[in-house]
């Protein structure tokens, strides 16, 4: 246990040793300052504003930005959608998956363009190897991009004076996946083959096994999606049993290097942020911020899961910790990752909007299954996805500082900018499209014959798996508790809204915080400011975050994993 | 508008001929000239022809192979169909599968009680392809596999730990043995 805990503090500690100088990167790269790799890629940049017709020189105000995000998504949505219908009749195709149904290709399209990755549909079976590539490890890096792009136009809106323009949408697009996320997954990818993840173009491998079955082994270009799927936050993966397959994951290495990947660019950005705001403390309090509620995270996850599920141990199996087992619930585990590293990976992908997962997560426990959704339903701003974090964290900062002008009776100010009621509506209204997505989609979920009929388990498990569901598309989290039957056509439809809701309706009010407040003066500090790069409003962020989400979500919380936690103790089964 | 328009979709069919086609390719070639083996699947022969992957759990039944866990993936270790059971912890259909597993398990097994099942031994896991089981799991099996092999325990023991396989860097992960390399082993004695 002792190692266990040097572990995860280790992680964070090479956390914020790889998130530093990455995010400084990203600062040069998109204040468009040569670097590194800029002799190399310059050249490809030029070549790709070319081929797409784009004029990189000029900048947009934000309703031009959130025109063209919307209108490039919904283009790439087109474009997959009809790759998705189709993929039985195109080549790449070593195992004959057939052409998707409307419904199902709506919700894959719409959940791979909004960087969801929710996978409904049957990952062996139901993708041909041109649609893994082309189309999803395509939308993998673009979605990601699109995300990225949104946190640095509102960086900009936050920290430009008196300015009309938020960036160029196509600049920043291409530099976010030329100068970022290419360059590290080529790395990534080759030594996720090196610890054995398959990359080829062959579908099957078909053996006969040593007591003389017939397996039928898939592989394909794994590699190549796995780097993408960590690095920007997707979470879909090439297999239905995501990372804990373990052609994704075959090593502890892997396992380490993804959940390493998959916060990587969330926590760099906030040091992005504190350099363009030219205040390094500034970043500092959103990345503790963040830590703090990531930390409480791995630590209710490690010890629910570690103490194990009573009903296992009634059942025969010892669950207890020794130096030849890792003990723990393990009902949906790995060997390899054991108690620690699942419970770190859950934490990761929840907190951060991956969805990319190394074992069941309805099989945890119900607290350790909780605390993934709250991670979720908290608007994924702990870390939360690339770019979708730091804009979601940065809408919650405005909340804390006008919450903090009201109790003290201070004009509510953020990096030198006041806020009016125009960025008050533009964040509540965010915020809220959110909650009240899930809950509403939930509610649905709940009385609706098809929505009960899609659940795998019964009791508050059952309301657990709904709920998550909602959580999830909303949140453009994308794991699941994957009982439910999600390829439904009820699941399709309310989970693809959801998706669709969560994404577009924060994108659009953030861009919107980003044109009013660029347009605004700064005014230097006086003496009724309150700070917001101190310690302090570090906890007030903190406890806005959690207010918010507790209000929300407790009642239903306390029917789902809470109750089920209890009963679970009481041996009450479903 | 129609300017927004064009220019949509004209960079999304740039990215994906550079994203979507090219990166994978360029990737699957360079993966495939360092490390052919891993970039095919990790495969492993044994008298002369391939009998699965390194990486990838498969059934055993006989008493005289080391046994992997409960897969929940098809009928047992199906590549096509990789998950978990997803059952939540009050399932009752979990607890009921883990019972008759343990039951299974101390009948098989000569020595193992009640209470002391390997917890690994009785769950499944998250792929329904795990390739390992525990230490202690592998011990649990070994009277049964030196029964079937008329060894010695003993003998049994010691192959379980020249194959087990510790932390990565001695830190990373949690030690472990491949069920599929030991079987192996004991077949090649």
């Amino acid at each position: 246990m002792a190692f266990d805990i040097t572990r995860l503090v280790a992680y964070g500690v090479v956390l914020v040793a790889v998130a530093y100088p990455l995010g400084l990167y990203m600062a040069r790269v998109f204040a468009g300052e040569p670097t590194w790799l800029t002799p190399v890629l310059a050249p490809v940049e030029r070549l790709v504003y070319r081929a797409a017709g784009i004029d990189p020189g000029t900048e947009m105000p934000w309703n031009v930005y959130a025109i063209s995000v919307l209108l490039f998504n919904f283009a790439c949505f087109v474009i997959l959608y009809l790759l998705l219908r189709t993929q039985g009749l195109l080549p790449w195709n070593p195992t004959a998956a057939p052409g998707m149904g409307p419904d199902l290709a709506f919700n894959t399209a719409v959940s791979f363009v909004t960087n969801t990755n929710w996978q409904a549909y049957a990952a062996e079976t139901g993708a041909s190897h041109l649609a893994q590539m082309a189309g999803l490890t395509w939308q993998n890096f673009i979605s990601a991009a699109t995300g990225i792009s949104v946190a640095i136009a509102l960086i900009r809106g936050l920290t430009r004076r008196e300015a009309r323009e938020v960036g160029n949408f196509w600049v920043d697009l291409t530099r976010s996946w030329l100068y970022i996320l290419v360059p590290v997954c080529i790395v990534l990818a080759l030594v996720f083959v090196y610890q054995g993840v398959p990359q080829t173009l062959a579908g099957r491998v078909d053996v006969k096994t040593v007591e003389g079955a017939v397996q039928s082994l898939r592989v394909g270009p794994i590699a190549s999606q796995e780097a993408i799927k960590v690095l920007g936050t997707n979470g879909g993966g090439f297999f239905n049993a995501n990372s804990s397959h373990p052609f994704e994951n075959p090593t502890p290495l892997t396992d380490f290097l993804q959940v390493l990947a998959i916060l990587a660019i969330p926590a760099g950005l906030t040091f992005t942020f504190g350099t363009m705001a030219s205040n390094a403390r500034q970043g500092l309090v959103v990345l503790s911020a963040m830590m703090v509620l990531f930390a409480i995270s791995v630590g209710v996850m490690y010890g629910f899961e570690a103490a194990g599920n009573p009903n296992l141990t009634a059942a025969g199996a010892d669950q207890v910790a020794s130096a030849t087992q890792a003990g723990g619930n393990m009902e949906g585990k790995e060997v390899r990752f054991g108690i620690e590293g699942s419970a770190l990976y859950a934490s990761v992908t929840t907190a951060a909007s991956s969805g990319a997962m190394d074992g069941s997560i309805s099989s945890m426990t119900p607290m350790s299954g909780g605390m993934a959704m709250l991670n979720i339903a908290l608007g994924e701003v702990v870390f939360g996805g690339v770019g979708a974090g730091l804009y979601g964290m940065l809408v919650f900062a405005i909340l804390a500082v006008f919450i903090a002008g009201l109790m003290v009776g201070r004009t509510p100010e953020f990096l030198g900018k006041k806020i009016g009621p125009k960025e008050m509506k533009l964040a509540m209204f965010a915020v809220l499209a959110l909650e009240a997505g899930v809950l509403v989609l939930s509610a649905i979920g709940v009385v609706a014959p098809a929505g009960l009929a899609g659940r795998l388990n019964m009791g508050p498990h059952g309301l657990s798996e709904i709920l998550y569901a909602f959580c999830s598309g909303v949140g453009n989290n994308g794991s699941a508790f994957a009982g439910l039957h999600a390829g439904s056509l009820f699941y399709t439809v309310t989970v693809g809204i959801g998706m669709l809701i969560g994404r577009y309706l924060f994108i659009v009010p953030v861009l919107a915080i980003a044109g009013s407040m660029a347009a605004k003066k700064q005014v230097p500090p006086s003496a009724g400011t309150f700070p917001t790069d101190t310690p302090l409003f570090a906890g007030l962020l903190v406890g806005v975050v959690v207010i918010v989400g507790a209000l929300t979500f407790f009642p239903v919380f306390a029917l789902g994993p809470i109750l089920e936690q209890l009963l679970m103790h009481a041996g009450r089964l479903f | 508008m129609r300017r927004y328009v064009f220019a949509s979709v004209r960079m999304a069919i740039v990215t994906m001929v550079l994203l979507g086609v090219i990166y994978p390719l360029t990737v699957t070639g360079l993966a495939q000239a360092a490390f052919p083996r891993q970039a095919g699947g990790s495969l492993v022969t044994a008298g002369g022809r391939v009998v699965g992957s390194a990486l990838i759990g498969q059934t055993f039944t006989s008493p005289r192979y080391f046994h992997g866990r409960p897969s929940a993936a098809g009928t047992g270790y199906d590549p096509a169909t990789s998950g978990a059971s997803n059952l939540g912890p009050t399932s009752s259909a979990l607890a009921a599968s883990v019972k008759e597993r343990a039951a299974a398990a101390i009948d098989e097994n000569p020595g193992l009680t009640i209470g002391a099942v390997p917890v690994d031994m009785v769950t499944a896991s998250g792929s329904g392809l795990d390739p390992d089981i525990t230490v202690a799991n592998a011990r649990a099996q070994a009277a049964r596999v030196a029964q079937a092999r008329r060894m010695t325990e003993n003998e049994v023991d010691s192959i379980i730990d020249l194959h087990a396989i510790g932390r990565q860097f001695g830190w990373l992960g949690e030690p472990r043995v491949n069920v599929l390399t030991l079987n192996l082993e004991l077949d090649a004695r």
